[in-house]
């Protein structure tokens, strides 16, 4: 018998007799009635929670913003393929699908986000040309993501509804960081040292 | 209906870390000794446990997450079969392969086959109980191979060729001095002006690994969740060193133990809540992944998944016991312990400590393997308060002591004692005189609200540990009987 048969003929054997299967109570809640301005502003309360830099600007000044924010960062800015022409800062560069770990050489990567949940301070990134592939929003050692007011939802609940569970997703909560001494937070090990978060709206 | 009645195996012995090398209340008592270990265990618990509170006290749903967090695993174990056949057919539809392993045994050589096929010698590693459980370290090593742990904490136990004391940080029994010459000491080019602050050596992991992520060609993963209806993984973690390994390597080896399957997608909105606030105390942990097979040009091209029983279905077999594989391994029923808290992760004997461990390991092994752990509690019941998905450690605790009582064939002074006060406690009559010999003990206490400790052998290794209140001067009865006399 191969192992898959063996387990499967174990939990059949385990289970025995089956009746039916109790329904699941889903009485949390799963929308976040707050209006939007007030979800932004919890949105931002969350990241400078975790140590992430917000800078909020109009629509028509993103690149400026980026620029500004970048300005003391060492290397080359590498954006993600799909992020627009009007947000990207003067000098920066194309991801021109070089090998993922030759991203390291670049001082820090633009890119746009596919959802934000207010109430956690999260950011996720599925992969799409506005996103880039993973390892883009991972070797540089600073990250920075546009996140549009439209994109921003309440709760998780809300932010899961919207994505892709077939792509490759990346929720990113602050900068990467360690609780592993002495359980006290450190910000900045392995992922991004510096998150900046540019909010439009 | 227990495994052993039904013919299900629990995990081996001789591979991997579900047994101690001796019981429970031995190992305890020399860790109770170690000073440095309780202030730093103390230390690090209380802070935990605020910020937990605190977290977990901003959401008014927090109660019915719970439920939902208990329900949907319920629900699970009870069609467990066909939630991972719907998985297996999801990840192969994506371009992964699905391997089953039905012990640690085989789950170690189909790892390091598929290892050795790459013709790696190397591989980095995500932070993984599944992999500690099993062994896997151990057996990579066997055949040739290297394994870098890249979790701060397991990079921590792994250069101090220690064992992990925990679930979430496994380091957690050093202090920022230990671990600060644990470096020095290990890590070849370490500055030596390196201090003892937290931060600076966080950034000396991050050179150390550097270099190791960026050559590395195999990663080997634990998961936290699994969906069955959509074959997403889902990796859950602070650092980004589990990113570098899901995305960098050209080849993914995941080993997932069976129960962590969820049936929908919707369901990580459950867990995705519960976890971080239980286990770290944030409101979500810095880095969440989650993937699906291959994605063409993004990540590892090549993907396995080793579905894990060892012992899991022996424990899906008790109807009591089951609820432990519930767990999704936050460390909250850790962090509250009292008992944890003073004797550390490393007396259980086991990489599950704490009081999940001491329901899981037993049944993982069968109980006669572990049979000191179900006893290594106070049945306070905090750890049933603060588990995000509501195990009922304590009822399970009774239940595994019952199992073992029931397992041994040789009488025990114990089971003597106990069989004696049965006999007494349903007869009125034999009650009474049982109650009023007892009080004789009035004499023994000299005035003390307890009687002395020092009564001989075999009494002595029941009331060493415990204190026995110096009998009233009238029971209970006696005194209904003189106020209601009227």
């Amino acid at each position: 018998m191969s192992s898959r048969e063996e387990i499967l003929g174990r939990i059949r054997t385990a289970l025995g007799e089956r009746g039916p299967v109790s329904p699941v109570t889903r009485g949390y809640r799963t929308v976040d009635v707050r209006p939007a301005e007030v979800l932004l502003d919890v949105l931002v309360d969350r990241l400078e929670d975790y140590k992430a830099t917000v800078v909020r600007c109009g629509p028509d000044e993103v690149a400026a913003t980026v620029a500004t924010a970048l300005a003391a960062v060492q290397g080359d800015v590498v954006v993600a393929p799909g992020v627009p022409s009007a947000w990207r800062p003067e000098g920066s560069v194309e991801d021109d699908g070089r090998p993922a770990v030759d991203l390291a050489g670049y001082g820090a990567t633009l890119t746009g986000v596919s959802a934000a949940v207010a109430e956690t301070g999260t950011l996720v990134l599925d992969g799409s040309p506005l996103c880039g592939r993973r390892a883009l929003s991972l070797l540089p050692d600073c990250l920075v993501c546009v996140v549009e007011a439209a994109q921003v939802v309440g709760s998780v609940p809300e932010g899961l509804a919207v994505l892709d569970p077939l792509a490759p997703l990346t929720m990113i909560s602050g900068p990467s960081a360690t609780s592993d001494i002495e359980l006290q937070r450190v910000e900045g090990v392995h992922g991004p040292r510096a998150l900046i978060v540019v909010l439009v709206a | 209906m227990t495994a052993v009645f039904l013919g299900i195996p629990t995990a081996p012995p001789g591979v991997g870390h579900l047994r101690g090398d001796r019981s429970f209340p031995d190992a305890a008592r020399e860790a109770l000794r170690d000073g440095q270990l309780r202030a730093n265990l103390g230390h690090a618990t209380s802070t935990i446990r605020a910020k937990r509170a605190a977290v977990v006290g901003e959401l008014p749903d927090w109660a019915e997450l719970r439920e939902a967090g208990r329900a949907i695993k319920a629900a699970t174990m009870a069609r467990l079969d066909e939630h991972l056949i719907a998985l297996e057919e999801q990840v192969t539809a994506r371009g992964g392969t699905v391997h089953w392993a039905r012990d640690a045994i085989e789950a170690n050589a189909i790892v390091t086959r598929l290892v050795q096929a790459t013709g790696a010698d190397e591989v980095v590693k995500v932070k993984s109980m599944a992999t500690q459980e099993i062994g896997l370290n151990e057996a990579l090593e066997a055949a040739g191979i290297t394994a870098h742990e890249t979790d701060l904490a397991e990079l921590i136990v792994q250069l101090g060729d220690d064992k992990p004391s925990h679930i979430l940080v496994p380091a957690i029994h050093k202090n920022r001095a230990e671990i600060r010459e644990i470096f020095l000491r290990t890590m070849p080019g370490a500055d030596p002006d390196l201090t003892d602050d937290p931060r600076q050596l966080a950034m000396a992991a991050r050179t150390h690994l550097r270099e190791r992520f960026l050559r590395a060609r195999v990663a080997i993963s634990g998961a936290n969740f699994a969906v069955a209806e959509t074959g997403t993984l889902a990796v859950v973690e602070s650092e980004g060193n589990g990113r570098m390994c899901l995305t960098l390597p050209d080849t993914l080896i995941t080993v997932m133990g069976i129960e962590k399957v969820v049936p929908s997608w919707r369901d990580l909105e459950v867990y995705l809540q519960l976890l971080p606030r239980s286990s770290t105390g944030e409101r979500m942990n810095p880095y969440t992944s989650l993937w699906a097979g291959v994605t063409p040009g993004d990540g590892p091209q090549e993907f396995h998944l080793v579905l894990l029983d060892n012992g899991r279905t022996a424990v899906l077999a008790d109807e009591v016991g089951r609820e432990a594989l519930h767990c999704i391994r936050c460390s909250a029923c850790l962090n509250v312990c009292p008992v944890y808290e003073r004797t550390g992760g490393h007396a259980y004997g086991s990489v599950y400590p704490g009081p999940i461990g001491a329901i899981l390991s037993p049944q993982l092994t069968g109980v006669e393997d572990n049979a000191s752990l179900p006893y290594a509690s106070s049945l306070c019941g905090a750890c049933y308060d603060v588990c995000p998905v509501a195990i009922d450690i304590p009822s399970i605790l009774v239940h595994l002591r019952a199992e073992h009582v029931e397992a041994q064939t040789r009488t025990t002074p114990e089971a003597v004692a106990f069989r004696a006060l049965s006999k007494a406690m349903s007869s009125p009559r034999l009650w009474r005189l049982a109650q009023r010999a007892a009080g004789l003990g009035r004499f023994l206490a000299r005035g003390k609200t307890t009687l002395p400790n020092a009564l001989p052998p075999p009494v002595s290794t029941w009331t060493r540990t415990r204190d026995l209140p110096t009998p009233p001067a009238k029971t209970f009865t006696q005194q209904w009987a003189e106020e209601h006399r009227s």
